[in-house]
């Protein structure tokens, strides 16, 4: 995983609520078998519409999705992920996000920020106002920073850690293999299995 | 203090546990489909790790595979590429695979069950949000990302944030006609999408306690829509007649310490949950959703709301935004909301009982004319079984097409799907814009308003029949 520290950079202010993963990057883009090309399925349907806020030129660029609450419902596809940050999305900002997208953001370094939803109507304003105004997410801090704004976000410092130095999840989890070994000895008997017993 | 069923599973389950650090929870099942699974496989191969338990692994195909000419190479190229690469993984790494023409194939929250792999008390995860169908079971099931799959492959564990729990207690008989489908979309309209994120729900009373296995499904496969982590039912004689002989249910001296220790697993009676919701299931009607997420619902006898009367402002630009991508007028009555197409099947709708619902209503009667009717079974199993009943000579009878198993038309992977403007009332989980096909219109529904509305051409319920037809919910 990419380490995450801290990231400046322009504004896509996206003023919905409940953007599910379908919407995202829509089912026929889960095709493909590998982690990279999802950039043109990103929120495919609505670019359709050269008015679109991620169509406007002064949004060309831009690194930081400023969106509305409930961000990121539905299916559990990974491949949301990819695809905000295929296009150049480092972290995402929302009053709430849906807790699988959430995990897998984190797990691939797009930092997801939760903010009240008055800070995220604020950051609306900034950058509706000023395209060219940027914000900045600085995870060491804990503190989402742009003109006049300054607001402290929560995020559990075990998730920070892993953050902060891109570390790999399942080389921690290898790390107490014993603890594993020492699990699976006590299971009972009757949990089924999917092979026959070797 | 006592425990919920939830937190019972999850002690049950903790490999790990360290100050500062999420727990380490040992997973006793992992369902692998081919979509959410290459990548984690790659992630493997780089690493030069091994699938550590795949006696605790299991593949089918379903969200790419066609339900018409399985018999045929798969038409598109992509699709075809996406259940190679599975089929080559399982091979290369050992795991167990039902693919497409397997008697055992079929979407993989209706596979599991069957084949009685879903127990009480297990920790049971997929690279599927719909993994929550199986906390009927009283287990702890939840979707996982295809990082997460990479891990569980890995190790058999994941590292798991922990939860809240919530209550959702249904006292009462349902009335006739009203189902588990109509119960759940009434539950998620009430909490709102993100009315469960961080929380397992436990459904419970009375209402919960009377369901069928199959029912009890469809209510925890939507815990997903409420944004909950899980859903959950907790086991008892109802969940153990349905395991007993299947399978990979225990036999003998196993399944009776099974048993016994699946009894224990019931929330005690001191345990205090975190958040509690009640219904009364005697106020319950058919209910359908009006627009794009399946928070957007309302009985079948109301009307399309009128988006001003939203107080919340995020609300009311969803309903707005609803309203112009559903083409729906406000004020209009669900009953004269005209659709071009009816699908029932999925991971929610698509078991025998839920064929049986739409077959009672559909018996002995014609689809409207302009009407397309796809009924998919959930599964090969469930398809000779309604084979063996004759449903399928009753759907066919009636003029809808019945199909090979799979996915179907839930979602735009396969070539079931919605042309641009069409509308469907679909027995599936989500209607998300274009989750049937770009520019399709989803209506969420139960087999039985699924059946009348492909009889009327228009939303309806079984009552709405001429010669009212009685049908057991």
């Amino acid at each position: 995983m990419e380490k995450f520290t801290t990231h400046t950079g322009r504004a896509v202010p996206l003023r919905r609520s409940n953007v599910d993963t379908d919407q995202i990057i829509p089912a026929h883009w889960l095709k493909k078998v590998t982690r990279s090309g999802f950039e043109d399925g990103l929120f495919e349907a609505w670019r359709k519409d050269e008015e679109f806020v991620l169509n406007r030129p002064e949004r060309q660029g831009a690194s930081v999705l400023v969106a509305g609450p409930e961000f990121g419902t539905g299916s559990s596809r990974e491949h949301a992920v990819w695809a905000l940050q295929n296009y150049g999305f480092q972290a995402v900002v929302s009053s709430r996000f849906a807790d699988i997208f959430r995990g897998n953001s984190l797990k691939n370094g797009l930092l997801t920020v939760v903010l009240p939803q008055e800070t995220v109507e604020r950051l609306w304003e900034l950058t509706e106002a000023d395209p060219t105004v940027e914000i900045t997410v600085d995870l060491e801090a804990r503190e989402v920073r742009a003109e006049g704004v300054t607001a402290p976000f929560e995020l559990d410092d075990n998730v920070r850690w892993r953050l902060l130095n891109g570390l790999d999840d399942i080389s921690i989890t290898l790390q107490n293999e014993a603890d594993v070994s020492a699990f699976e000895a006590t299971r009972p008997s009757f949990k089924p299995r999917t092979l026959p017993a070797a | 203090m006592g425990r919920t069923l939830a937190e019972k599973v999850w002690d049950d389950h903790v490999v790990r546990r360290a100050e500062g650090e999420p727990d380490l929870l040992y997973i006793d099942l992992h369902l692998l489909h081919e979509v959410t699974s290459p990548q984690a496989f790659d992630g493997l191969r780089l690493a030069g790790r091994q699938v550590r338990r795949t006696d605790l692994t299991i593949a089918t195909e379903d969200h790419n595979t066609p339900t018409l000419d399985i018999d045929k190479p798969i038409a598109d190229p992509v699709s075809r590429v996406q259940l190679e690469t599975l089929r080559k993984n399982a091979e290369e790494f050992g795991v167990r695979i039902h693919s497409l023409g397997d008697v055992e194939q079929g979407v993989v929250h209706v596979v599991g069950p069957q084949l009685g792999l879903t127990q009480p008390g297990m920790t049971v995860v997929c690279g599927d949000s719909h993994t929550s169908t199986h906390g009927a079971f009283g287990a702890l099931a939840f979707g996982i990302g295809t990082s997460q799959v990479e891990h569980v492959l890995a190790t058999q564990t994941l590292p798991l944030a922990p939860f809240r729990t919530m209550a959702i207690t249904v006292e009462g008989e349902l009335p006739e006609g009203v189902t588990a489908k109509d119960l759940i979309l009434a539950v998620i309209t009430k909490i709102g999408t993100g009315g469960g994120q961080g929380y397992v729900l436990e459904y419970r009373g009375s209402a919960i306690r009377s369901l069928s296995m199959e029912a009890r499904m469809t209510i925890c496969n939507m815990s997903i829509e409420a944004g909950a982590r899980a859903g959950m039912i907790a086991p008892d004689r109802t969940t153990f007649d349905y395991l007993q002989g299947r399978p990979h249910a225990p036999q003998g001296a196993d399944w009776d310490a099974a048993v016994a220790y699946w009894e224990t697993l019931a929330t005690d009676e001191d345990a205090v949950f975190d958040a509690e919701v009640f219904i009364d299931a005697a106020e319950l009607t058919p209910f359908v959703t009006w627009g794009t997420n399946p928070g957007q619902g309302a009985p079948l006898g109301a009307s399309v709301p009128n988006p001003a009367d939203f107080e919340d402002p995020q609300e009311r630009v969803a309903a707005e935004n609803a309203l112009k991508y559903m083409g729906l007028e406000a004020g209009t009555p669900l009953r004269e909301v005209k659709v071009d197409a009816v699908f029932v099947g999925s991971c929610t709708n698509g078991r025998i009982e839920d064929l049986r619902a739409a077959a009672a209503v559909l018996e002995g009667r014609r689809i409207a004319d302009g009407v397309r009717m796809l009924v998919v079974p959930g599964s090969v199993r469930v398809a000779l079984q309604a084979v063996e009943e004759g449903l399928d000579k009753v759907f066919t009878a009636a003029g809808a097409e019945w199909r090979h198993a799979g996915c179907s038309m839930c979602l735009g992977m396969n070539p079931d799907q919605l042309a641009p403007g069409e509308r469907c009332a679909s027995t599936s989980n989500r209607n998300f814009e274009g989750r049937q096909g770009k520019g399709g219109r989803t209506h969420l529904v139960s087999p039985q308003v699924a059946a009348a509305t492909a009889l009327v051409g228009r939303l309806a319920a079984p009552s709405d029949l001429p010669n009212n037809v009685a049908v057991e919910a």
